[in-house]
């Protein structure tokens, strides 16, 4: 059996930056004053910010440290299930770093910001495109920032139409942040069940679907990794009753170049670019949401709105039914670079392999582990595979114990205790960019935590033992919260 | 997480489908949440009070009691106004972990109909619900 | 293509444990009716090489700092990035990093956030801090909501007219579904907001100020509390230049309840408006209430110090529906940015570096109104001013733009229809005194 990946090293201990303070040290260039010094009234001024003194090597360090403490996936596989943690590609942040678009203000005149539109405007249409939609915007700022925009249109298309309703339709499969968007709407959520094969049926919709239901929405594929099979009939019956479809746009990947989310009977629907199209999730963002949606719901999108003509391109201002601006300037344009970076480096085959390639390595993973861990769904996966921990429940080892092992192994855990339907759920999704020999390196390690969990519980369920830290202790972090030193 | 029979129900309790107890002691109701709720919870961090004086219905939400990984909801079990809410929760949630019948108490209620406390279940009646 | 891994062999291997025939029928569960039979309609696949050539060309087709002097603030500003800083933030441990959920292995983005949280609590004057929010407007909305949600009482809150336009616009996006009331509080003569129009307004949930305001004055803090007082309202107070605390009087000075702001001045590239760092923070008393994620001290099993996430039962994962918002993503790589900036300035380099910025400003306002223009306000600054210009000076401002490489300024009429021929300048440590002299020169012309 090859040697674990993940082994000890040597690192470094590196206190807070405050105790490397000491007074009258600057890590920074100071910029020439070349003009008369002002002093301002006493009274608007402070007596010195109350900041750290560093010098510039000291920072250097102490960064450099912390960072050595991080894993990545510059560092390894991270098998998330629903984050699609693929290759992050170095040649997407040289294009963002350009100088013509960092030092770019937003609220320059359209004539002198026509390389930072015609990047936009291309991406519109690119994200269209793989969507089968008519019109997107690209101002939500993170996946559920597009959610909240989503059903701010939704909310806008009812009350033009002179009935608002009051009900939003949720499978038990949905991502926290679907009914959280759709609270901050107003809306009620009704939860359906999924059925025993882990989808929707149309049967479940119709019972609940009214004039007083603003719509519906969906993960396609869901977070069992399934996919949605009677979507379209689902649509059917709620758009009969003059309702909308929402589309949860996280699980992207497995579908782009096999099916068009706007053909089956989405009409609106999210991106995550910090997910399918390869921008660095930077530990907790920043990402970009945008959206896309059919014809109908085009006039409620954020404003302005970009136009193409022989002139070049320009801001829209006029749109009269617009709810507004999600963002203050144009959203995310430094994340925008990088995604449509990914986009035409892929191109059309591109995607496609890239989502052929992410279902085959889910599928993969899940019949080779089916002996291992107690797969939820016996049935073909898309890009990611749900397992539980019932086959380990009998050593009293979790999935969290096994999560924490996997650690030592050199892998990030999976998405965990996610979807909340399969208890003790591990949400796998290897994404397209691993190599075959990473996942079976991925394989033999769960292979070898399920091992030691009938051999040796107890070193599972004190894991992990390799990285910096052990397990922490979350409940006197959560009762005495120490939130800034 | 335990067993329904490692777990400890007092006879002179009445209970909620919602594993909230409530006790009587004269005119006083003292209220918290069961031996199995906080067993499924796990580590108590915080517990959400109401203030005294607000007055509820019975099965109104009247506050929650979070662990580091959930949130529950506590319902009324009576109507009524809140007359003293446990501040010793403040600083040590985990009394109702640790106690959840004595010091782990959470709200003492002054009882708008207290013919309402009969209707509850009694010790046997909840335990059938747990086992079944 | 070099990001996919697969070859034919390892596919047809892989097929076999499958149990597929080919990768089509891997996609076996999705009906016949919804697959798509034709390529998607994209441009085919760039080269490395290609895709350089091509952003070379977009991005050199921009009006963009340093090869273009842009003397623009109005939420986004130019400011010197230290090499050493670009250098850290592109290390890939913290770049390429997942959300901190699995803390053990993710020591230094917690870190570095817990130092972030501390070092913008300490500079506002605040207790408490978020992770992040996306940005200022964001972040101003959704304390509105927190507002709204404390205060049952009412369903209004009242927000200055002199709030960046934009977060107004974003207020009012984010409140239309609950029916809440947006007053606004109109401006003075002066410059600043009229709060002695609060009298007759009634009751509101808040009342938010933006200091420095979207004209560049700076705002009479210790009045906002006393008239959010007046109203049993809470204070909010909004910033979208950072760099104005490194000099003025922190907003938690004043007793604000919650602060929030745009933290882009530090160390963040201007990127045609974002992403940004919507910095959120609040007093104790808030700090349920606050959406958004927080980073926790505490210990490991071994009794070492360590850092969470903590307080995650407010958000989306766990209560849902009953989130108090529904963040996730935020913006945590630029929040780590702005920890690193305010690490290499410190307290000895941004008190400086704020020091300049104010300098420049107001030698640049004294040589513009030199060259014809007019003073608007009286009222203290920090970087940003407006000022009235010459007839006809729109056409000149085009043109410098459009030849000179100069955009001198931002024309306020279309905000303020009250203020036509007016502009709002800004000037940071960036500009030297020759490129300011040129642009009085050019509009003296």
């Amino acid at each position: 059996m090859s040697p674990k990946i993940g082994t000890s090293g040597l690192i470094f201990n590196e206190p807070l930056l405050w105790e490397k303070s000491r007074e009258g040290r600057c890590g920074i260039s100071i910029p020439t004053r070349d003009v008369p010094e002002v002093t301002m009234d006493a009274a608007l001024i402070n007596e010195g910010p109350d900041l750290p003194q560093v010098n510039e090597l000291d920072v250097v360090r102490h960064y450099t440290r912390l960072s050595q403490w991080n894993f990545g996936v510059d560092s390894g596989m991270y098998p998330l299930g629903s984050c699609t943690m693929k290759y992050n590609p170095k040649t997407n942040e040289v294009q963002a770093a350009r100088p013509g678009f960092t030092g770019a203000h937003p609220m320059v005149s359209q004539e002198l910001s026509q390389g930072a539109m015609e990047l936009m405007y291309n991406l519109e249409r690119e994200l269209a495109e793989i969507t089968g939609m008519d019109a997107v915007a690209l101002q939500p700022a993170a996946g559920a920032h597009g959610e909240l925009t989503g059903m701010l249109l939704i909310h806008a298309f009812h009350a033009k139409n002179g009935k608002q309703r009051s009900k939003i339709i949720i499978p038990d499969t949905a991502h926290g942040t679907n009914p959280a968007s759709a609270s901050l709407c107003g809306y009620k959520s009704i939860n359906i069940k999924s059925n025993e094969n882990g989808i929707l049926t149309p049967e479940a919709v119709a019972a609940v679907m009214d004039e007083d239901t603003a719509g519906i929405m969906i993960t396609n594929p869901n977070t069992l990794g399934l996919f949605e099979e009677n979507v379209k009939e689902i649509a059917d019956i709620v758009h009969a009753r003059g309702g909308l479809v929402y589309g949860d746009g996280a699980n992207l990947n497995a579908i782009m170049g096999i099916v068009k989310l706007g053909k089956i009977g989405i009409d609106v629907v999210h991106f995550n670019m910090h997910k399918t199209f390869a921008t660095p999730h930077g530990g907790g963002g920043p990402g970009s949401g945008p959206i896309a949606v059919v014809k109908k719901l085009e006039p409620f999108l954020p404003s302005p709105r970009i136009k193409k003509s022989d002139k070049g391109f320009s801001w829209v201002f006029d749109c009269p039914d617009t709810i507004g601006r999600m963002v203050t300037f144009h959203g995310h344009f430094g994340v925008m670079v990088k995604a449509y970076s990914y986009l035409r480096s892929m191109g059309p085959d591109g995607l496609k392999n890239a989502s052929s390639y992410a279902v085959l390595n889910a599928n993969y993973i899940k019949e080779k582990l089916r002996d291992t861990l107690e797969l939820a769904y016996d049935r073909p996966c898309m890009h990611e595979c749900v397992f539980s921990d019932k086959k380990q429940q009998a050593h009293h080892v979790s999935t969290l114990d096994m999560a924490k092992r996997l650690m030592d192994y050199g892998f990030h855990p999976p998405t965990v205790y996610f979807p909340l339907v399969v208890p003790g759920a591990i949400m796998i999704e290897p994404t397209e960019t691993e190599s075959k020999e990473t996942i079976d390196e991925f394989i033999a390690a769960f292979k070898a935590i399920a091992r030691e969990a009938e051999e040796n519980p107890d070193l599972v369920r004190s894991a992990p033992y390799t990285p910096k830290v052990k397990r922490l202790d979350e409940v006197s972090a959560a009762r005495k919260p120490c939130l800034r030193g | 997480m335990k067993e329904i029979n490692e777990l400890n129900f007092p006879e002179n309790l009445k209970y909620t489908e919602g594993h909230e107890w409530i006790k009587r002691d004269g005119e006083t109701f003292t209220v918290g949440i069961s031996d199995y709720a906080q067993d499924q919870l796990g580590e108590v961090v915080f517990v959400e009070m109401p203030e005294t004086g607000e007055t509820f219905a019975r099965s109104d939400e009247f506050g929650t009691v979070e662990s580091v990984k959930a949130v529950s909801e506590i319902y009324m079990p009576i109507s009524g106004e809140v007359v003293e809410i446990n501040q010793g929760l403040e600083d040590a949630p985990e009394l109702v972990n640790t106690s959840c019948y004595k010091e782990g108490w959470i709200i003492k209620i002054k009882p708008e109909d207290p013919a309402e406390y009969e209707t509850l279940m009694d010790r046997s009646a909840y335990l059938d619900t747990l086992k079944g | 293509m070099r990001y996919l891994p697969h070859t034919p062999d390892e596919v047809e291997e892989m097929l076999q444990i499958t149990g597929h025939t080919s990768l089509t029928d891997l996609f076996s569960t999705v009906p016949a009716t919804y697959r798509l039979s034709e390529d998607l309609d994209l441009a085919p696949a760039l080269t490395e090489w290609e895709l350089d050539a091509y952003m070379e060309e977009l991005s050199s087709n921009m009006a963009a700092a340093p090869s273009h002097k842009i003397f623009l603030g109005a939420g986004s500003y130019t400011h010197y990035i230290p090499s050493a800083l670009k250098y850290l933030l592109s290390r890939s441990e913290f770049a390429t990093a997942y959300t901190p959920y699995q803390p053990e292995i993710s020591q230094g983005t917690l870190q570095g956030i817990y130092e972030f949280q501390t070092m913008i609590t300490s500079l506002l004057g605040m207790d408490i801090a978020t992770a992040s929010h996306y940005d200022c407007g964001t972040a101003l909305a959704e304390a509105m909501l927190i507002a709204l949600r404390k205060n049952k009482q009412t369903t209004r809150v009242a927000v200055s007219a002199l709030v960046h336009p934009h977060h107004r616009e974003i207020i009012k996006t984010y409140l239309t579904p609950s029916n809440f009331e947006i007053v606004e509080i109109p401006s003075n003569q002066d410059g600043t907001t009229d709060l002695y129009a609060l009298d007759a307004m009634g009751d509101v949930a808040a009342v938010a100020v933006q200091s420095p305001n979207f004209l560049g004055c700076i705002e009479d803090l210790a009045k906002v509390r006393e008239a959010a007082d007046a109203k049993n309202a809470l204070m909010l107070v909004s910033f979208t230049e950072a760099m104005a605390y490194g000099l003025l009087k922190n907003p938690g000075s004043s007793g604000a309840d919650i602060v929030c702001g745009e933290g882009q001045s530090f160390g963040i590239p201007q990127s045609f408006g974002g992403p940004g760092l919507g910095i959120l923070t609040s007093t104790k008393k808030f700090m349920r209430d606050l959406p958004g994620r927080f980073v926790g001290r505490t210990k490991d099993a071994d009794g070492k110090d360590g850092f969470v996430l903590t307080l995650s039962t407010r958000e989306q994962h766990i209560r849902r529906e009953k989130a108090s918002s529904n963040i996730c993503s935020n913006n945590g790589l630029n929040a780590m940015a702005a920890g690193m900036y305010l690490a290499f300035s410190g307290r000895q380099g941004l008190s400086k570096i704020a020091q300049i910025n104010h300098d420049k400003a107001v030698f640049l306002k004294g040589i513009l109104m030199t060259a014809g223009f007019t003073g608007a306000f009286e009222t203290p600054f920090f970087n940003e001013f407006v000022l009235k210009a010459p007839r006809g000076f729109a056409a000149t401002h085009r043109k410098l733009g459009l030849e000179k490489g100069i955009v001198a300024g931002l024309a306020l009429e279309c905000y303020y229809p009250e203020m036509e021929d007016h502009y709002l300048f800004c000037a940071t440590e960036v500009f030297s005194r020759q490129d300011m002299e040129n642009l009085a020169k050019e509009v003296g012309a």
